[in-house]
């Protein structure tokens, strides 16, 4: 068994908040894991990816070959376009809906959602609604962690604790807005 | 023994907390600040050593070369262009030797993710003819990180270990021992310290002595891992550091693999790569880096009868990150079948200075000032403030090294550009700005510096920085730059219009003059405020 991911986003998205839960559930649930990520010049407002990988078994790169990602999971969606090519031709796409628009150029953003849906299976949410829903817009990362969190092999009490003792220590508003976060996005993609 | 998950970078730093560590320095930079950090963190928690960070990375290595003869042990991490800082008491160390164990780690980043080279610090070791490390996943990190003192103490010398970035930055579970008790203070043997010619042509010669032991206790290692197959005479594959688990990964799932040697240690284990090579035909050498053990097994004339693969006969990219793929295609094996793009061309996403950076308001203030210029009269430096060379600012000419922008613009502006322009950070300032600040002085160099104080080490973190505010000014003044042309101005853009007068008027003036932009780093205040 084994799950190879993409987390896609933008510098300060919040995508090693996300990785940092998953690593932690993998822990809880005894399955390898390797998670590479990206520190520097290129988290200052650009495209940042991390590679997870989670299995029962060694896992030998820390980066996931081509072709080989069983999911990406992007709080941008533009940048879930941007990693195609690591995908399994059956593989998963789970994205927000709410672009972040810090380029010039960025492209229409129903192009963008249309060339989303020529995934075989993409899960699309409005992460910035049900952020906002949940008590703060900051939460679009935890609501698309939640959305993916029915196609991962982890077991979801793992994530849910995890998200508790990330968010714990901000106090008890932050933690609850974060943890409907999660609930939102959970249902929101087996809904859709 | 626990399981922790921890980042590559902390992987090193706790294995060497557990080999008794006692003092640790280092100068921030991509990808080996998180060593320190950890260390900082973890000194915090216990009191029980020092870890400083540096103002920069020849200082550091010297502290805890110092560290080391009082016979505790030390740890010195950086980038790989920040042993090129500290170049020369590196290099002077391998004759003094170590006293207490003393490990460098020297982080590169091949495919310059966040650097302006690629180069290779295996050429390093090599070059000091130390021992060296090379380690392929977090659990090696840990326990070579612990070995390491083991090993300096046994051959009385500094050891270096290569990281690199993907392992830097990687995070995974580590098996922890526990710590082993701090050494004592020991006195050592001063005059193998002193480098007086008498002295150090001995060392020398002791240090050379002592290769062929080096080079055995590497063969030894378990770390390097020698595989035979029964069968196949036909390829070997010789992989280093995290490229053999590119190897095993191209492999996954087939019965049978070739040859191997996976090679951990520096200098080269010899006998096994002779192994490896007498039981193939072909050898194909896979290194994130340079092509550092392939030439070295290809000589000039290569290996009679074999064939030898890697970067240099073009099997893979002499230039750029190795990956799993390029690994995988070098092995002959067919890509993964992958989802199509989705056709939608689209807009690339590079890094940008934040909003409501200072940098950014200063460097609208300088463009502005600077409006008719045709030369390339803007000398910059390393740190964010980089990022002004993009669109929309495009505000700078030059980044070379950490401090270069001083000298440079002196150098210019000695054989007539006008105006000539410094652009460096607080930061960098401190690290290696200083001494051509103050040779710019003393000749009144025709040219004006500005000095970006954002009060931190913002590209990488927002480490501590040494020369900010108040006693950054009275350090300008006493390097010797006139009073009246050292000014400050506060980028924001309310002050747009004064702030392009201030460079103006010292731009105009026919004299060194210094210019300090003042106003805390965003992402810094951010941190004071949650």
């Amino acid at each position: 068994m084994k799950q190879d991911i993409i987390l896609a986003g933008v510098g300060g998205q919040g995508i090693l908040s996300i990785a940092y839960v998953i690593d932690n559930a993998a822990l809880a649930d005894g399955l390898f894991f390797k998670q590479a990520e990206v520190h520097g010049m290129a988290q200052r407002g650009g495209a940042v990816q991390s590679h997870m990988r989670l299995s029962d078994a060694t896992i030998w790169s820390d980066v996931i070959p081509k072709g080989q990602a069983d999911m990406i999971l992007s709080v941008e969606p533009l940048e879930a376009l941007r990693y195609f090519d690591y995908l399994r031709p059956d593989g998963i796409v789970v994205t927000s809906s709410t672009p972040y628009r810090n380029i010039p150029d960025y492209p229409e953003i129903d192009g963008v959602l249309e060339a989303l849906r020529k995934a075989p299976h993409a899960v699309v949410v409005d992460s910035e609604k049900l952020a906002k829903e949940a008590g703060t817009v900051k939460a679009q990362n935890v609501v698309l962690l939640g959305a993916a969190s029915s196609f991962l092999v982890l077991k979801e009490e793992s994530l849910v604790r995890t998200i508790e003792d990330l968010f714990r220590p901000r106090g008890p508003v932050v933690l609850e807005a974060n943890l409907k976060a999660f609930d939102l996005g959970r249902k929101a993609a087996l809904g859709s | 023994m626990s399981r922790q998950i921890l980042l590559g970078d902390e992987a090193v730093a706790l294995g060497a907390v557990d080999a008794g560590l006692s003092a640790a320095y280092s100068y921030p930079g991509t990808p080996a600040s998180e060593i320190l950090e950890h260390l900082v963190r973890l000194a915090e928690k216990t009191g029980s050593f020092k870890a400083v960070w540096s103002v920069n990375e020849k200082v550091a290595y010297e502290e805890a070369l110092g560290a080391s003869f009082a016979g505790k042990r030390a740890l010195v991490s950086f980038k790989h262009v920040g042993l090129n800082v500290a170049a020369d008491p590196f290099m002077n160390s391998a004759i003094t030797g170590a006293n207490g164990g003393f490990l460098v780690v020297s982080a590169d980043d091949p495919g310059m993710h966040s650097s302006q080279n690629e180069q290779d610090s295996r050429y390093y070791v090599d070059f000091a003819q130390i021992f060296g490390y090379e380690p392929s996943d977090h659990q090696e990190a840990y326990d070579m990180a612990r070995e390491a003192f083991d090993v300096s103490e046994r051959f009385g010398l500094p050891v270096l270990m290569r990281m690199v970035t993907r392992l830097a930055h990687s995070r995974s579970a580590v098996a922890t021992a526990g710590p082993r008790p701090q050494n004592a203070l020991k006195k050592g043997a001063a005059k193998d310290w002193i480098l007086l010619p008498v002295n150090a042509r001995r060392r020398f010669v002791q240090l050379l002595d002592r290769q062929a032991e080096m080079a055995r206790f590497g063969e030894e290692s378990r770390f390097n891992v020698l595989e035979l197959s029964g069968t196949d005479r036909k390829l070997g594959v010789i992989a280093a550091g995290i490229a053999y688990n590119y190897f095993r990964e191209a492999l996954a799932g087939e019965a049978a693999r070739p040859s191997f040697l996976k090679v951990s240690t520096y200098p080269l284990p010899e006998g096994l790569v002779r192994k490896l090579v007498d039981a193939v035909d072909t050898v194909l050498v896979l290194e994130d880096g340079y092509p550092f053990i392939e030439k070295r097994i290809r000589g000039l004339f290569g290996i009679p009868g074999k064939t030898v693969l890697g970067k240099l006969s073009g099997t893979l990219p002499a230039s750029g990150e190795l990956t799993p793929d390029i690994v995988r295609r070098a092995l002959g094996r067919p890509p993964l079948p992958a989802l199509a793009p989705s056709g939608l061309p689209l807009a690339g996403r590079p890094p940008q200075l934040c909003v409501g950076c200072p940098h950014a308001d200063t460097f609208k203030a300088l463009n502005r000032a600077l409006e008719g210029e045709t030369g390339s009269n803007v000398f910059s430096d390393i740190g964010c403030y980089t990022l002004g060379a993009l669109p929309p600012y495009t505000a700078i000419h030059s980044c070379v090294c950490m401090g270069a922008s001083i000298g440079m613009a002196r150098g210019a502006a000695d054989v007539g550009l006008h105006p000539a322009v410094s652009v460096i950070g607080d930061s960098t300032f401190a690290h290696s700005g200083i001494t051509p600040l103050l040779s710019a002085a003393r000749a009144d160099a025709d040219m004006t510096v500005i000095i970006l104080d954002n009060a931190t080490t913002a590209m990488t973190g927002g480490q501590p920085t040494y020369g900010s505010g108040e006693p950054l000014l009275r350090l300008i003044e006493g390097l010797g730059v006139p009073k009246d042309h050292v000014r400050t101005i506060e980028p924001l853009p309310k002050n747009h219009d004064k702030n392009v007068q201030t460079i103006k008027d010292e731009i105009a003036h026919h004299g060194l003059s210094v210019i300090v932009a003042v106003r805390e780093c965003v992402q810094e205040q951010r941190k004071k405020r949650s």
